[in-house]
């Protein structure tokens, strides 16, 4: 195996065990919210249009692997809420980072980092609404 | 993982953990349905998880810091397509490409193809066979095609609103 394959490999490899623990823990959160009564979503979710400001603000606090936002927005379907808010949730927990600010603004600019973070978190609202409409059309 | 990442994810851990240890000393039967679900979804998404790897492995070994800042240089239709095709394939966490993009904005990629990038890290190649199995084609295609066209929207309206 070349040096270059075998720094892929390390390098992917780090990746993912790092994000390991962490998914694990989704698993399980995920699991023990699973024993909530789907009634009890309601509380959150309303089933109306409030649901994608909702999902937006819940994936902007969010943070972590991508991979736990699908397992959770899968969960989370599967629970009966609607696929509108369960894509805002999605877009707003891949692209706004508000525990990542600090950092983005000390390296970016503060100006940039809260700029890109509001309108990333105004374009979760407008992505899932034309995916949703986009995918009933079809 | 830093130290204080790491640290945070234990934390995330124990306290899951006491959860459970709650859960088995006030209903066993919760308990039971809870371990049960952990594993069914560990079970299922095992095999997904073999082919992100080979799909990360294959995007480390082909795609380059170097690469991705090589074609960013000028605001045309080509730096807009290497800001997407650069942050959809781009991996590792989000943190670590800031020194290496605030380099690239001290060499005059504009703060609009920075976003663009940041927004495409979203859209992540070798996680789709997971989100396959939560979601349909159709759906993610329309969604995947949504974001990168929104991508470049907020790209150019972060230069307008930053040049202000």
């Amino acid at each position: 195996m070349n040096k270059r394959i075998r720094e892929a490999v390390k390098k992917s490899w780090e990746g993912i065990s790092n994000s390991l623990p962490l998914m694990l823990g989704t698993i399980m959160l995920v699991s023990l919210a699973s024993l909530i009564p789907k009634s009890s979503y309601t509380f959150i979710f309303r089933g109306n249009f409030t649901d994608v400001i909702i999902g937006s603000l819940i994936g902007s606090v969010s943070a972590g692997n991508p991979i736990n936002s699908y397992i959770l927005g899968g969960e989370l379907l599967n629970q009966g809420i609607s696929l509108i808010a369960v894509t805002s949730f999605l877009v707003s927990w891949v692209t706004v980072g508000l525990i990542q600010i600090p950092a983005e603004s000390m390296i970016l600019g503060k100006r940039f980092a809260l700029l890109r973070n509001t309108l990333s978190l105004i374009f979760s609202i407008i992505v899932s609404v034309i995916t949703v409409f986009i995918y009933n059309l079809i | 993982m830093s130290l204080k990442e790491s640290k945070k994810t234990m934390y995330f851990l124990l306290v899951i953990g006491v959860a459970y240890i709650i859960l088995f000393i006030i209903n066993k039967e919760y308990f039971s349905k809870a371990i049960i679900t952990t594993f069914t979804i560990i079970k299922n998404i095992l095999p997904i998880f073999i082919i992100i790897f080979i799909l990360t492995i294959l995007i480390n070994y082909c795609i380059t810091k170097k690469t991705i800042t090589k074609h960013l240089k000028k605001d045309s239709l080509k730096s807009w397509t290497f800001a997407v095709i650069g942050g959809v394939i781009s991996s590792g966490p989000i943190y670590m490409w800031y020194p290496l993009l605030s380099e690239a904005k001290e060499k005059g990629i504009s703060s609009g193809l920075i976003a663009c990038f940041l927004y495409n890290r979203a859209i992540k190649i070798p996680l789709l066979p997971l989100m396959i199995f939560y979601f349909e084609i159709k759906y993610i295609l329309i969604l995947l095609i949504t974001m990168i066209i929104m991508s470049v929207f907020q790209g150019i309206l972060i230069n307008k609103l930053i040049k202000k």
